[in-house]
Parts: C-alpha cells; structure tokens; sequence
C-alpha cells in the first residue's frame, strides 16, 4: 500500500469519527434528491442588478441563518446539561420590538442600529431571567425555559398589540436582503458569529469549563468551577442569539408575525444541536455540528417543500430524525452495536486494556 | 451451628472497569444469626451485599440460598429468593403514606380496589412488630425522623416474610436510643430465625449485635470469627490491614526532619463544626507538615476535609490563614486562598469521565484564573508535562480519556490537578485506596516532597501504616469529633492509635446526640 | 457495653400539639390545590360582580362544555407529572386524531370504528414514547416532543385546511346539548356526552390513582424511581401504562374536541399540552412529581376556562395577553410549590 493511500483513509477516518459526518452526508444526499428531481437544481447563477449569485442553495444558506443562530445559543445551554425552549418566543420578541422601534422610528440607520440594540438587550435580558429561575431559584431548566416560551409569545403580541407589524427601513432590510462578495449578508453574518462564538469559547476557557460543569456539576465545583457564573453565560447568550435571529427572520420580509415568527423553532435548535454530535444529557459540544446541523434543517426544509409536500408535514420527518438519533445514542442500542463488533472481532476489543496496562 | 447455612457464596468475584471489586470472595449466612461484615471504604462491603441482592450480576463464583443455587438477575428475585435489603439510605418514598410504604406492592384488594382501611390494619399490626404500633400509618413518611423511616423499611421486609433481612449502615445516623430500639427488634427477628446481615462502621454496635463476622479488605476475605472470640484490638488491625511491602522503600518521614510549628501556622480553624456532620473541632496546620487524621469509616474524618475546603459550607467557627482572618465557604475561595482538596470519592467527585487527561489535569488551575484567562497552549504543555512526569503517569498520552486510565494512575492525574494550582494546603483523602502498591508508594513519595518544599499536607486514610509512616503528627477521630493529636515518634504506631480508638469506648456518644432527622443530609 | 433497654420505642409519644403541626406539615402539599380552589371562587366571585351573569347555570354549563377536552388532558397529563415525566405530544395528538377521525367518517366508515380508531392513535403514540422513555432512555421531554413534531406532521400531510364532518355523522351525537334543568330564557344547565366522558375519565382516572396498585406505583416512581425498583414494584410495566393512558386520554379528547366542533384542522391543539400541564400544576401536581390530585387538575383546567372567559367579558385585556396570563400562573403555582417543599424540608 502506498503512504498516499493510506494517508487519505486516515483523513477519511477522521472525518468520519467527526460527529456531524453524518450531517453533511444527510445534506448531500437531500441535494442529491433534488437534483434528481431537477438536474438545473444546483445551478447557481448571477443577477447583475443586485450584484449577487441566486439558486436553490443559495436560499438555503440564507434561510440557515437564524436556525443556526438559535442552535448555536442551544448548543452551549444543552452543554450544561440544560435546555431552552424559549429561543422561538424570544424570535418574535426581537421582531416585534425592532419592528416597533423601526415603524414609529422611521427609516434612517441610527434608527436601525437602535432597533438591533434594543432587540439584543432584551433577548439578553430575558435570557438572564431564565438563569436566575434556573441557577438562583433552582428550577429545572425545561419547565423555566417552557414559562418564558409562553409568557415571551405573549409579551411580544403585547409590544404590537397583537398586530404583525411592518415597518420599512433600508438598512434593516439589507441584514436580510443584501448581498456582499454576491453573498446574502445574512448568511455571512451569521457565519462571522459562528465563528466568533466558535473561538470565544474555544480560546478562552469557557468551552472546558461548560464541558465540566454539564459532564459532573459535583466535580467541577470541588475542581472550583463556578457554575452559576457559566450558567448565566450562557442562557444570556442563548437569549441574545435568539435576538439576532429574530431580527434576521424579520428582516427578511420587514414585517413580525407575532404567531408565527420563530414559532416551533426551539424544535428545530434542539435537532440541529444533536445532528451535530453533542448529546442531549450535556458535556461535550460541537458548535461546528450545531451549524452544520442548521443547513441540514434548512436544505430538509426546502426539499419538503420543493418536492411539492406541504411545508406543515416538514416536523415529521425532522421527528422521525430525532428518534433516530436518539436510538443511535441510547445504551442498549450502543450495547448491541458493541456486542456485535465484539464478536466479530475479540482482539481489537481487549487493546485498550493492554494499553492501560502497559 | 448445626442448621445448614441459609446463604452460601463461594468464590464471588466482581471486576468493574479498572478494579477488581471482589476477588474470590466466601461467605455464609447461618438462620438465627447476626452476621456483621466488616471493612474499610472500598474493602467490598456494598459490592458483596449487591452481589446477594442481585442488583450486580458476579463474575465467577457460586450463590446458594436454602441449599439451591442462584442466578439473581434482579432485586425482584432476590425478594423471591427471602432476601430483603434495607440500605443505608433508606429506599421508600418519603411521598406517600407510612402505611403504604410497608405495604406497597401487597395492599389487600377488594371488589373496589384497594382496601385502605384493612390495608392500613395490616400495616399496623406489622408495625407493630418493630414497635411502630402507636404510628398512625396514613401519616406521611416525611413526618418520620430517619430512625424511624428506617424501622418502618425493616417492617417492610417482614411482610414478604424474608428469611434473609440485610441491614446496610442502619445505624449511621441514629442517636444512642434509637439504636437500642433496633437493636431490639433485630434481636426479635434473629429469635423467630431470620438471618440478619448487619453492616456498620460503629466497632461498639458490632460487637453488642453481631454473632459471628466476616471480614473483608481490598475485595479479599481475610476470614471469619465468632464475635466473642475477637477483640477490638485485632478486628481494627485485620480491617486496615499492614500492607508493609509498600513501604519498606519509604523512610519514616519524621525521622528526617524537624518540623517548625513556632511561626504563624498556615492555616488554623478553631471550632469548625457543622450540624450533623462534625463535632466543633480545632485544626492547626503547618508549613511542612504532614498531618495524617486516623479514624475510623464515619469517624468525622472526611467531613473535617471538607469543611476546610469549603465543599461543605462550616455552621460554626472561625478560620485564620497565616493569622489572617478568612471565610472559606465554597471549593472556589478555598483554591483562591491556595488550599486544595482530594475528594474520597474519585470516581464522582474527583475525574471528569469524559475530559482528557490534559482538561482533567488543568481544570482547577483554569478556575483558579477565570475563563477570560485561559492557558497559554506552550504553559499548558509544560504545566501538563511537568505533572505527567513527574507523577508518572502512564500512559504517557494527556489527550487519553480519563476514564481509560487505570485507578492508580487516575488519582496521580488529581493529584497533577492539585498540585498544579501550588497550594500551600493540600488535603488528601484516601488517596491511596483502591490503587496498586506502585502507584501508592508513589504517592506517598509525593507527598513526602510536598512537605519538604513547605507544602502543608493534610493526608487522611485507613491504612494506619501509611498515616503513621507519613505524618509528622496524627489527630485521631472519633464519633465525629477529635480524640486527640499525637505527636510522630518512636512511640508512635498503628497499635498505639488502634488502641486509642479501641479504649475510647463512648456510650455518651455526644457526636449522636443530636435531635433525630438532622442527619438527613446524607 | 450498656444492656439492652427493654421498653418499646418512644417514638409515638409525641406531644399533641407536635401532631397537629405534623398534620398541617403533612398537608402541605395539598396547599397549592387549596389555593387553586380559592383563586377559582374569587374569580367567580369576581367575574359576577364586575361583569355579573357568571353564577348562573348556562355558565357553569358552558365552562364544562367549553373545558371537557382540556379537563381529560389534564387528567393524562396528571398521570405523567406524578410519576415525574412529562409528555407534550397531547396536542398534536389531537390534531392527528381529530383530522384522520374527520376524513375516515367522511369516507363513510361507521361512527363506532373511526372513535376506537381515533382514540388507538393517541395509544399508539403513547406507546412509542413510553418505549423510548423505558427502553432508550431518552428524556421524556425529548421522547415526547418527538411525538408532538411526528403527529403535527403527519396530520398535516393529512389535510392543512380545516376539515368538516358530515352533518349526519353518529359522531356529532356527542356533542349534543342535554337539557337538565330548563332555566329562564337561555339560562339552562346543559351537558353533552362529552362532559358526561370527561366526567367518567375523572372518576375511572381517580380509581386508579388512589385504589389500585398500578396507581400508587405511579407515586411511588415520582417520589423515587430507585426506591420503586428495589421495593421490587413492577416499573417498567408502569411507566408504560402512564405514558399510553396519556395518549389514549388525547385521543378521547380528541373524539370530544371534534363531536363539539364538528370540524378538525392540522393546527388544532397547538399549545394545548402546555394547558394541560398548567391545569395539573395549578391544580396541585407537583412538577418534580410525587405528589398530585386528579381532582386538582379538574379545578385546574376550569381557572384556565374561566381566566378565557373572564378576558373576554372584560374586553379591555387583550387577548394576545392569555399566554403571559397563563405563563405567570403557572410560574407562580411551580415558585408556590418549591416554597412549600423548602419549608417540610426544613
């Protein structure tokens, strides 16, 4: 055997050990099936009156940008072993203040860029409520995240009052419709806090404390890992990365649908969370996975639809992903794949034993 | 002993991942007895009792009961089999009604469903037999102090009429009375010719109980006696057991040095105390000092540690680090105040399973500086080499899962952890349980150095050798409060702190004096 | 060592006034259920006398009539809150149910067979959560909200405008109105078949809670599932009972949803698992499980029908505030219970 050949299998294996391998074979596969349906379906062509590049996947990456956003948030809260079902509601918060702010503000950039701030500090703040309900009071985190979820869909029907919203306002517009380098700004943008996000974490030592903290809270305290501290981190976090998305989701077509904007969402974060390989019982994340996982729900959402099947049926096959992945984590499937492996091959089995012993 | 033995188990082994649990272990249950099984922490104690329960299904070995041998795949077969288990901490539901923990599962049923009113008689006259018949069953189980919720789990296995009842630490956090009240109805239940396994760290109660004894260290069986023929003196030294082999290489280390307790001592808490847990008790530690705590299982030790370290947080006293007054209420401002702490319980409160080596061995150093501060990469390399080396770690590869590692080598990676933040106090408990004699006499190397570089360490085991060998001066615990401190001397061994223990007889026993309920905190 | 002390254990001789005080502690936990019930007769009180017409029986009736659907849900969901799970698939339950029992009657299947059918599904979807739950431990919350996304999806694949049911369908029967007493003008006490359902639910659900096995096996695994499993109960078996008496409870309310509505929709029941659970918390059942009365869930389900009621007498509160209305309660009731809870702790 060659050592080039060699070496490519080794790449190989290390992509295939990476946890969203399977995510970004779901997403060719899915683009596969489309481009059977319609071979011109990757064609990606160049409007020259908008400066920017239009196709089927551009859409997708463009409607991949706030589910990204939300799972990301998602992702460092189900680090610690949490979880936030009020990502949608905050969505609509956002949208309905900025749409609020912009409507009575008129159309200048200051006006825009108020409209963002105010929108990120009230997804931070009410994320900050659901850590102290979480972390002070001592509530489990599905039942505080559920109240917000609730009373968020609420407050943000009381800031329209109960209208949806429109508003005009160039420079909010262009966070969601305009494009630079022929890229949608939205899919950039949420590309640089991807990645800022990526190496906030990563960097610092914020990713290996939340690690500790979600794998053994009892270890990491004796360790003096301050959980409360990581805890308000990153339900803050999540709140303010639900803001950024609701104000791309209503960017896009100017207006808040106070029912409907981010609605079920939460869903979605949760899926693209554990498509991307960190496990629902918290510690290890991916926050690359939870991306990756974004653009496959976004590619699965437009294929659903592009195959002609109502855009409502899409939470069925998202459901029957979840099982899936939640079959392929649990023990006793994990058991049987290993009671298997082992008896077709008992000596790779005992090598880490001997290497412990050596 | 004429009639056949109820339970038989010969040759149980149990591995777990890493550690040899139980290794060919015997042991037999005779009718009409108290059989009391004793052992330090990690002897094999609670493995072999879940062997007979059937919550661990055994490796290799043979289970008789009533003469037929068993497969227990369950704690459902073992109740089949007339075998029930109180454990220690005590397994109803605190939820429902008093009456219907006793009887839950063998409710009498009507035409209506349940009958409450019968259900409830019957739950009174069983009751009764443990002395509980005054109890209103339809109370809650909440309303029961922990004594009580214990006699009621008693009162629970005489409904399935079991001819084996074991008893798991019932005593732990019972005061003096209450004790006597069990100890009434065991001797009841042993008279009717049940066979009672009774385990207990308090040495008094086992020699006013038991009949007869096996005793257990490490996973192995060191033997059984008659409890008339033993006395406390050798039981203590068959439980901790002189593993001399691994240290014959160590000197004794107060020979080598003379330790200066004339400047302000590092660290010094008068009366630290908490509620249930410890007795108000005075510390004193020093720069280059070992201080070895020798006590018992439950003898306070522990939780002294933790006190210090702020895992708990102290109820009373004051504490002074080099004449400084300081609060020291959680882990994070013990390590910011340079005091670090080993927990006992390595496998949940020490390793992070999933981390690597490297994350396990930088994590509180990492704490200590805040998130916003991380390692550099080339520090962090160092920092991990360093301690990988220097504590030999093997395998030699910091991006291992923790959990991969051997017991032995996963303690030397916490010890890196602590280490690693340069405490001036550094505490120790067990560190040494569990782990070969390689690892152990490298350990205890360790921490002779530590102490020569002027790092107080406390150091807390069971083995009486090690504590000995190692300290410069011992506090002996008791009962959860200080016996005494003993000074590092000739005159100083394991005989001598066995007998302390041994002597210090306490029927007073003011450490259980406290109002029934408060040691819930288990 | 001290001899052994021969009198019987002092523990039962306890002063009358501690008793009293263990009794009031030992009711603690009903507290939130009393005060369910207080909050549910000052509203009465206070919708007559700002609004007036509530105490009167065309009220009354409408309330049940109005709540039957949601009174069974709460009634499942309490089932799984006392055991300490949770189960959000109820809703879409319903919607599934309710569009596929629309369609097979429309296609001319008899009214009998399409309400087994209707109520199997929500079995069926119960099934599958508890065999994920039991068998794969995945977390009920997960498991359910599987579910929920996997019934909203299929019904939609179904139908995503409303259906109607044929004016002649047997299933109407149980949504017609009885007339009990004849009051004046419209003034009557009324009931369906779907009350009179919604009733039989309650009872049957409280026989099982407080008189069988199976029930209390259902207390004992909230107050502790471990403790459960080494009393040597039979867990397994249980939680799968709970888990598919949820769904089959969806699916009799879906049957009653659809026999008052005459119509189904994919989008029907969206939200409603969440008034389920704040029924049932209202009502008394503690989130954490353990502690939880069917009846509590019923007073539960009728403060959330009446809270509708009164908003829209009112007119000046917007509706768009239910929701925060319905968060805050149900953030009061869980602060309510972990303040009782700290207290016994004590």
């Amino acid at each position: 055997m060659s050592t080039d050949a060699t070496s490519r299998t080794s790449m190989l294996r290390t992509l295939l050990h990476r946890p969203y391998f399977w995510g970004l074979i779901a997403i060719a596969l899915l683009l596969a099936v489309n481009s059977l349906k319609d071979p011109s379906y990757l064609a990606i062509g160049y409007n020259a009156n908008t400066g920017s590049l239009v196709g089927n996947v551009i859409d997708i990456l463009r409607a991949a940008a706030p589910i990204a956003m939300i799972s990301v948030g998602m992702c460092l809260v189900i680090a610690t072993a949490g979880i936030d079902l009020s990502v949608g509601s905050l969505m609509a918060v956002a949208g309905a203040v900025s749409m609020e702010l912009l409507a009575s503000a008129g159309g200048s950039a200051g006006a825009a860029l108020a409209a963002l701030g105010l929108a990120l500090l009230l997804g931070a703040v009410l994320g900050a409520v659901n850590a102290v309900l979480i972390s002070v009071v001592g509530l489990q985190p599905f039942i505080s995240t559920l109240v917000m979820m609730l009373a968020g869909r609420g407050l943000a029907k009381v800031i329209t009052g109960g209208q949806n919203t429109a508003a005009s306002n160039e420079t909010f517009r262009w966070i969601a419709n305009g494009y630079v380098l022929g890229l949608p700004v939205v899919f950039l943008l949420a590309v640089l806090i991807v990645i800022a996000v990526g190496l906030l974490v990563r960097r610092s030592a914020l990713g290996l404390m939340i690690e500790a903290i979600g794998m053994d809270p009892r270890a990491a305290r004796l360790a003096g890992v301050n959980r409360r501290g990581l805890l308000f981190a990153v339900y803050i976090a999540s709140g303010a990365l639900a803001a950024v998305a609701g104000i791309f989701a209503s960017a896009s077509v100017m207006t808040v649908d106070v029912s409907n904007t981010g609605y079920q969402l939460e869903m979605d974060a949760i899926l693209a969370v554990v498509i991307g390989g960190t496990s629902l019982a918290g510690g290890k994340f991916n926050i690359t996975g939870a991306a990756i996982g974004a653009l496959l729900i976004a590619t699965l959402d437009k294929t659903v639809v592009f195959l002609g099947i109502s855009s409502s049926a899409t939470p069925a096959f998202k459901a029957i992903v979840i099982i899936a992945l939640c079959l392929l984590q649990s023990q006793r499937v994990r058991d049987l794949f290993r009671a298997r492996r082992a008896k077709t091959a008992p000596v790779t089995s005992d090598a880490p034993k001997e290497a412990v012993a050596a | 002993m004429s009639a056949p033995p109820i339970v038989e188990m010969k040759g149980i082994s149990i591995s777990f991942p890493g550690v040899k649990a139980l290794d060919r272990v015997d042991f037999r249950l005779f009718p009409g007895e108290v059989h009391a099984l004793m052992g330090e922490n990690g002897a094999g104690k609670s493995t072999l009792i879940k062997a007979l329960t059937g919550v661990y299904t055994i490796d290799e070995g043979e289970v008789r009961i009533d003469g037929t041998p068993r497969r227990l795949g369950g704690t459902a077969d073992a109740q089949a089999a007339g075998v029930s288990t109180v454990y220690q901490e005590v397994n109803l539901c605190t939820n429902i009604s008093i009456g219907e923990n006793v009887m839950l599962g063998h409710e009498t049923r009507g035409p209506l469903g349940i009958n409450w009113r019968d259900t409830h008689r019957r739950a009174s006259e069983v009751l009764e037999k443990v002395g509980l018949g005054e109890l209103d069953p339809r109370l809650p189980l909440s309303t029961l102090s922990i004594a009580l919720q214990q006699l009621v789990a008693i009162s629970r296995a005489t409904v399935t009429d079991s001819t084996v009842l074991i008893l798991d630490e019932p005593t732990s956090s019972l005061d003096a009375n209450e004790v006597e009240n069990l100890f009434t109805v065991i001797r009841s239940l042993r008279d009717e010719g049940v066979a009672i396994l009774f385990v207990s760290h308090f040495l008094d109660q086992v020699y006013a109980i038991s009949d007869r004894m096996t005793v257990l260290r490490n996973g192995t069986f060191q033997g059984e006696f008659m409890t008339a023929d033993i006395d406390q003196a050798t039981l203590i030294a068959t439980m901790v057991g002189k593993e001399m082999k691994a240290l014959d290489s160590l000197e004794r280390a107060s020979s080598r040095r003379e330790v200066d307790r004339s400047g302000a001592p590092v660290y010094r808490a008068e009366g630290l105390g908490r509620k249930g847990s410890l007795e108000p008790t005075d510390i004193t530690l020093h720069a280059g000092e070992v201080l070895g705590i020798a006590g018992l299982l439950g003898s306070g030790r522990t939780e002294l540690a933790r006190l210090v370290y702020g895992a708990d947080k102290p109820e009373e006293g004051t504490v002074r680090l080099e004449d400084a007054e300081a609060q020291i209420a959680s882990p994070s401002q013990a390590l910011a105040a340079r005091i670090a702490y080993a927990s006992e319980n390595r496998r949940d409160e020490g390793i992070i399973r999933d981390l690597s080596v490297r994350e396990n061995l930088i994590l509180a150093v990492q704490a200590k500086r805040g998130w916003a501060r991380p390692i550099p990469a080339q520090e962090k390399n160092a920092l991990v080499e360093k301690y990988m080396n220097a504590l030999n770690v093997r395998p030699a590869d910091p991006d291992r899962p923790i959990s991969n590692l051997s017991g032995g080598n996963q303690q030397k990676v916490l010890l890196g952890r602590w280490l690693a933040t340069r405490p001036d106090v550094l505490i120790l408990d067990e560190p040494t349980r569990g782990i070969d004699i390689g690892a152990k006499t490298e350990i205890m190397e360790e921490v002779i150095a530590l102490a020569d570089e002027g790092v107080a360490v406390v150091f807390i085991s069971s083995e009486l050798d090690e504590v000995v060998r190692l300290s410069d001066r011992v506090m002996v615990l008791k009962d959860r409060r200080k016996l005494t401190e003993l000074l590092a001397g000739d005159s100083l061994t394991s005989d001598t702190i066995i007998a302390t223990i041994a002597e210090e007889s306490a029927p007073e026993d003011p450490g259980s004096l406290e109002p029934a309920g408060t040691g819930a905190s288990s | 060592m001290s001899a052994a002390i021969t009198t019987p254990p002092a523990a039962p001789t306890v002063s009358r006034l501690e008793r009293l005080r263990q009794q009031l502690l030992s009711r603690a936990d009903s507290l939130p259920t009393a005060a369910a019930l207080v909050i549910f007769v000052l509203m009465l009180a206070y919708g007559e006398i700002a609004y007036g017409r509530i105490f009167q029986l065309s009220t009354v009736s409408n309330l049940f009539i109005n709540n039957a659907h949601l009174i069974i849900l709460a009634v499942g969901l309490t089932f799984v809150i006392i055991s300490g799970g949770i189960d959000l698939s109820v809703g879409a339950i319903i919607a599934l149910s309710s569009v596929c029992g629309v369609i097979l009657a429309n296609a001319g299947w008899n009214a009998g067979l399409v309400i087994l059918v209707m109520i199997l599904i929500g079995s069926t979807i119960g099934l599958v959560s508890g065999v994920l739950i039991q068998y794969f431990d995945v977390q009920p919350f997960i498991a359910t909200l599987a579910m929920m996304f996997l019934g909203r999806g299929l019904a939609s694949m179904l139908s995503t405008v409303p259906v109607r049911l044929d004016e002649a369908s047997g299933i109407l029967l149980l949504g017609t109105k009885i007339k009990l007493i004849d009051g004046p003008k419209v003034n009557d006490l009324v009931i369906t078949p779907g009350v009179l359902i919604a009733l039989l639910v309650v009872a049957a659900a409280f026989i099982i809670l407080h008189r069988t096995r199976t029930g209390r096996t259902v207390y004992a695994i909230g107050g502790s599932e471990h403790s459960a499993s080494l009393m040597g109960l039979a867990v397994v078996r249980t939680k799968l009972f709970i888990y598919v008496a949820s769904g089959t409870l969806a699916g009799i309310a879906a049957v009653v949803y659809t026999a008052r509505l005459g119509s189904a929709q994919n989008i029907t029941g969206i939200g409603w698992e969440l008034d389920a659970i704040a029924a049932a918390v209202i009502g008394g059942t503690l989130l954490t499980g353990g502690f939880g009365y069917v009846l509590g869930a019923v007073v539960g389900a009728l403060v959330l029908g009446l809270m509708n009621v009164l908003i829209t007498r009112d007119g000046s509160i917007p509706p768009e505030a239910t929701t925060i209305i319905t968060g805050g309660i149900l953030l009061i009731f869980v602060l309510l219970q972990r303040a009782v809870i700290s207290r016994q702790r004590e």
